[in-house]
């Protein structure tokens, strides 16, 4: 156990290390120096000079990058060059709406995911099943911004149930602002069920060809409880691992649905930069939400091997 | 006498094959609806009696009638007309996409499969690059190459190329071991007659299913770009920009983004019936649990 779990960590650190290496690439790759572009139009070359030395631009790559990491390390990210603030200040302040967005979004894809799941597998082949299927492939091309339009359209300008876009300040009660995410909740909700109803049906008939289910059976249990309880219990981990990664997906993946719905949100912060070529934000935002996507495996690993003691370390 | 034998011997089993790919209707439709959307985007000029990009205000957000199926934009123009265009563009982005993203991913996992010495360096790139959601790595990538048509191709390419060589590495691992290849080594075929020759045709098979879901994802992907503002420019009509143009005019007019995001929900719709029934076909295994 302790082996292993150090060879994971290690392997993470590894990927986190490369993440970081690719990360600081892409900001310093880009075309333009970053000390022209805070400065602007009006800067003259000494000025461009002086800044490049106060952020240690005019030193050779490598080191740069050995600077940047350290201070990473210590939980620095730089500061924004629109925002007026840290980077770490602007992300902690976005990541409200993109938890309780992401938490929703997983909720309702999994409500949707698990029991169409289970009844495709259960009446394998028949027209609801077919059915299903269909409703996944088609939920997998749809999309996001598209569909947030249509449901905005539809249930915020014509029903008028919901505000059309926004969160709210943050004076305002917390279940009023939670009421913002309930539309962009279902539009990645019902897209990313897709998935977990392709994996829960996998994995239920997995589950419903071995033994344990036969002689279930054979004992004269109902069929309800033959697949309720002893097959879906044990179909659960994979679908445990299928939902843990969405979830992780939907972090940094959310952008789009973020930006249809004007949600102040982490995707929203990275959209935002990239127009405006906010370079330390890119950087920190992406470290960010790739370290959280690398932990977020790294737990579901550890519960798959927690969960089912038939996995071996 | 040889060419007219090997003709007989193929074309029997490329029916058989295509008899057996379309023996489920989904992917038959899925065919036929892929077949029209290539065909419209070909002859697009013929499609329509009208310019794409001519301006007439006085036309302006005209609801579908006979003489505009699809409505008129913001500025008169035919929509219709304008998603059939938008066909030309979005489907030869992802067409490329699928291109450079297959060939690089091919070679990269090729090469890590079978050198071992390659292998924890090529797949740790590839395991950091897909720490990060595709649309978030796109939209980075943009924001360091600058938005353009080609660079959307290019970032997205970059993006998927992982996918593939995960895939192409972990066939590679299974057909490295078997005996034709042990075979081919000891007669002294050279390693890259083995890896192109004996390796690579046997790897095809997932290859070109997962080729065809990227096809739908890029295509998704592009859209997506082009809706933020970072993909391409919008004065160049694809799906995406189109929706994107027509978003402010969604109260009044809404299907000035109906029809170009339908054409999208088509077109990769279409892309992963066929991409599903080719997976059934190819990997028989599969068919029993999925």
């Amino acid at each position: 156990m302790f082996r292993y779990l150090m060879s994971r960590f290690a392997g993470m650190l590894a990927v986190m290390l490369i993440v970081a290496v690719l990360v600081f690439l892409l900001t310093r790759l880009a075309p333009g120096d970053p000390a022209a572009l805070m400065l602007g139009d009006q800067a003259t070359a000494e000025d461009v000079a002086r800044l490049r030395a106060q952020y240690g631009l005019d030193q050779p790559l490598p080191l740069q990058f050995v600077y940047w990491l350290g201070e990473v390390l210590q939980g620095n990210l730089g500061q924004s060059i629109f925002l007026q603030q840290p980077v770490t200040a602007a992300l902690a302040e976005r990541a409200e709406p993109t938890f309780f967005l992401t938490l929703f979004s997983v909720a309702i894809a999994s409500l949707i995911g698990i029991p169409c799941g289970v009844v495709s597998a259960v009446w394998r082949g028949r027209a609801l099943d077919q059915a299903f299927t269909g409703v996944a492939m088609l939920g997998a091309s749809i999309p996001s911004f598209w569909f947030g339009l249509i449901l905005i359209q539809f249930f915020s300008v014509k029903l008028g149930w919901f505000p059309v876009a926004g969160y709210g300040d943050p004076d305002v009660p917390l279940a009023e602002r939670l009421w913002h995410l309930v539309l962009p909740a279902c539009v990645l909700g019902i897209l990313n069920s897709a998935l977990i109803i392709r994996f829960t049906r996998a994995s239920m008939l997995d589950v419903l060809g071995e033994d344990y289910v036969r002689t279930a059976r054979a004992m004269g249990h109902a069929e309800r409880v033959v697949v309720l309880r002893h097959a879906l219990r044990n179909a659960l981990i994979p679908i445990i691992t299928v939902i843990g990664l969405t979830a992780a997906l939907l972090i940094g993946g959310a952008v789009v649905t973020e930006t249809v719905f004007g949600l102040p949100g982490v995707g929203n912060l990275v959209v935002s930069a990239v127009l405006r070529r906010d370079y330390p934000v890119i950087q920190g935002a992406l470290l960010a939400i790739a370290a959280v996507y690398v932990l977020i495996n790294l737990l579901i690993d550890l519960l798959y091997r927690v969960a089912d003691p038939r996995v071996r370390f | 006498m040889a060419a007219a034998a090997s003709a007989s011997v193929s074309s029997p089993g490329l029916g058989l094959a295509l008899r057996k790919l379309f023996r489920r209707k989904v992917v038959l439709a899925g065919a036929v609806a892929l077949v029209v959307l290539v065909l419209l985007a070909l002859f697009a000029p013929f499609a329509s009696p009208y310019d794409p990009s001519a301006l007439k205000v006085l036309e302006r957000l005209r609801g579908p009638s006979a003489l505009h199926w699809f409505g008129t934009d913001e500025f008169g123009r035919d929509i219709f007309t304008r998603v059939v265009v938008g066909a030309r563009y979005s489907l030869t982005i992802g067409a490329l996409t699928v291109l450079i993203a297959t060939v690089a991913g091919t070679l990269l996992g090729l090469c890590a499969g079978y050198f071992r010495r390659l292998d924890t360096p090529i797949m740790r790139v590839v395991d950091a690059m897909m720490a990060f959601p595709d649309i978030l790595l796109a939209i980075a990538l943009m924001a360091m190459l600058g938005a353009s048509l080609f660079n959307v191709v290019l970032a997205l390419a970059i993006v998927y190329t992982p996918r593939i060589a995960r895939i192409v590495r972990a066939s590679t691992l299974v057909v490295r071991e078997l005996l034709f290849v042990e075979a081919a080594r000891a007669l002294g075929v050279s390693t890259a007659r083995i890896l192109f020759r004996h390796i690579l045709l046997n790897t095809l098979s997932p290859i070109l299913v997962q080729a065809t879901f990227i096809f739908a994802y890029a295509i998704l992907a592009e859209a997506g770009l082009s809706f933020l503002g970072v993909g391409v420019p919008p004065e160049i009509p694809t799906w995406g920009t189109m929706v994107a143009a027509g978003q402010q005019f969604a109260d009044q007019a809404f299907w000035v983004v109906l029809y170009p995001g339908l054409a999208i929900v088509i077109a990769a719709l279409s892309l992963q019936m066929v991409g599903d029934g080719l997976r059934d076909m190819l990997d028989p295994r599969l068919r029993k649990s999925l």
